[in-house]
């Protein structure tokens, strides 16, 4: 190599050298800048108006028995919520099932209110009875907060659940052969500014689960976990799941299990 | 008569803090329906707020304040048992009050 | 007849309209709510309304937020006015279809420091128009918006 050549590859180098730097302070404002933003919409969730009418709804007497929620049991006892959330999903004797909140929040409606769950399973999530199914999951989300998650799969179909939720995780199809590990698969991935929680780690998986429900900035809207997981299967061009569907209640379970050890923080606040 | 605000309101060195959130869709007039019809414009124009009765912060708002909007502001005086109150009122003349306790 | 009660008059005027159309019914008179000032489509004619002119730049007014906005639809803002007798504080944002967000009436015993979210419909400025002692001052901001907030 002449002179010449050497002198422009070793500016080459340098001015690469300098753009790629450029680009990182440029990016790192960019992320300071939406830090910022984040942090500032902690206080003050909106949520916490979903958490208030999901309590008046726990306490009020209601149904064909006019009974209210106070004792339904989320897997600590009848009528302990404090910490309940994050110990879901889990085995109950009773249903002989694995479930998540929301499944279980059907079942004490249909047990202790004897209300028909059916019309709260088929209604749009933005019709009156998933209404009152986020404001409750809101409500019994908040009494977690700041709790450990402690999800480990023992009995055996929390085991197998486990295993189902995995094998859902990875699962690719649909008109766009994509996959739940698509975009929820690799470590330090992004969409725009959106980071993708990578699932199969402890602080992914917390990142995604331990945030939901959340209250969405862009829509005014609180979603529930169910809501959540039933747009990652819209966004994958999946069939609609069923609202608290053993397929819902897998990937929770994986989720949730991936997360443990890691603290709550629900309900969240979303862009 | 809209859904309870929640309203927090703390006492320390002698400067009561009054957060507060509210259930509104604050439509702005701007958005459309899915059948190409304008939403008409809906949103709380005026919050006054209360502390032991007198009068300590009146907004005016338009329609670019967030839906289920939140408003934190401090006040001189002011003790722990003292009662907060606000009210809204909205452009369709519906009005709310809700009424805390400062801690 | 004072300015003040010329407004209170258009504001009844207006509100007996709609009412009248069937649009609204008026529980609530609104003594304070300044229509000229909410509707104003430029920034001169905002301040026109506020009675402001051209406010005085003043380091004793901020701002706080941050630099970039996630999402236009909710866009925490803290309005501080350092200046002695501050009566008013509102938050203005110069690209949306009206100037004005919000004003706040600060008592003598409010300490001028209000946090508000706003909309913005894009990439703006946001103005803090503080009047204190009879006088007008303000500070801007840009804030950045990555993904707009009004079209829902």
């Amino acid at each position: 190599m002449d002179r010449v050549s050497v002198g422009i590859a070793a500016f080459l180098a340098v001015s690469a050298a300098v753009a790629t730097a450029a680009y990182a302070q440029q990016k790192d404002a960019a992320q300071e800048g939406i830090e910022a933003y984040r942090e500032a919409l902690q206080d003050g969730n909106p949520a916490e108006l979903f958490e208030l009418s999901g309590e008046e709804l726990w306490k009020t007497p209601a149904g064909p028995k006019k009974d209210s929620l106070e004792k339904c049991d989320l897997g600590l006892g009848p009528g302990v919520v404090k910490g309940a959330y994050a110990q879901l999903p889990r085995y109950f004797a009773d249903t002989d099932r694995v479930q998540d909140l929301e499944s279980r929040l059907l079942t004490c409606m249909e047990t202790l209110q004897g209300k028909d769950p059916k019309p709260y399973v088929e209604a749009s999530f933005t019709a009156p009875p998933k209404e009152e199914m986020i404001a409750l999951a809101a409500y019994v989300s908040g009494q977690s907060k700041d709790d450990p998650i402690t999800v480990k799969p023992k009995h055996p179909k929390e085991q197998a659940m486990y295993d189902l939720g995995k094998r859902m995780f990875y699962y690719q199809g649909g008109p766009y052969d994509f996959a739940c590990a698509t975009c929820h698969g690799q470590e330090g991935t992004r969409i725009r500014l959106q980071d993708l929680p990578y699932i199969p780690g402890q602080k992914g998986a917390a990142a995604g689960w331990g945030s939901w429900p959340a209250y969405r900035v862009s829509s005014g809207q609180m979603w529930s976990m169910q809501w959540r997981l039933n747009d990652c299967f819209r966004q994958q061009r999946f069939p609609e799941p069923v609202y608290t569907s053993d397929a819902t209640i897998a990937l929770s379970m994986y989720m949730a299990a991936n997360a443990s050890g890691e603290t709550m923080k629900t309900p969240g606040i979303k862009r | 008569m809209g859904n309870p605000m929640k309203i927090r309101a703390s006492a320390k060195d002698g400067v009561t803090e009054i957060k507060v959130l509210m259930s509104h869709e604050m439509e702005t007039g701007q958005r459309k329906d899915a059948s190409g019809t304008v939403i008409p414009a809906w949103f709380i124009n005026e919050v006054t707020a209360k502390l032991d009765g007198k009068t300590v912060m009146q907004a005016q708002w338009g329609p670019s304040i967030s839906k289920n909007p939140y408003l934190a502001f401090k006040v001189k005086g002011g003790k722990a048992g003292d009662k907060v109150s606000v009210t809204w009122v909205d452009s369709k003349g519906d009005t709310r009050t809700d009424e805390a306790t400062v801690t | 007849m004072t300015q003040a009660a010329m407004e209170r008059r258009q504001v009844l005027t207006f509100l007996g309209a709609l009412a009248a159309a069937g649009f609204v019914v008026p529980r609530v008179a609104l003594a304070n709510w300044d229509k000229t000032a909410f509707d104003a489509k430029t920034m001169d004619d905002a301040l026109k309304a506020f009675g402001a002119g051209a406010p005085a730049d003043s380091g004793d007014v901020q701002i706080i937020a941050s630099d970039i906005a996630e999402n236009g639809a909710v866009v925490p803002v803290q309005a501080v006015s350092k200046l002695p007798k501050t009566e008013r504080i509102a938050i203005l944002v110069e690209k949306n279809p009206n100037m004005l967000a919000a004003a706040f009436d600060i008592g003598p015993d409010t300490i001028p420091e209000v946090t508000a979210r706003i909309k913005m419909g894009q990439t703006s400025n946001v103005m803090v128009l503080v009047k204190a002692d009879g006088k007008f001052y303000a500070t801007a901001k840009e804030i950045k918006v990555t993904l707009g907030g009004c079209g829902g």
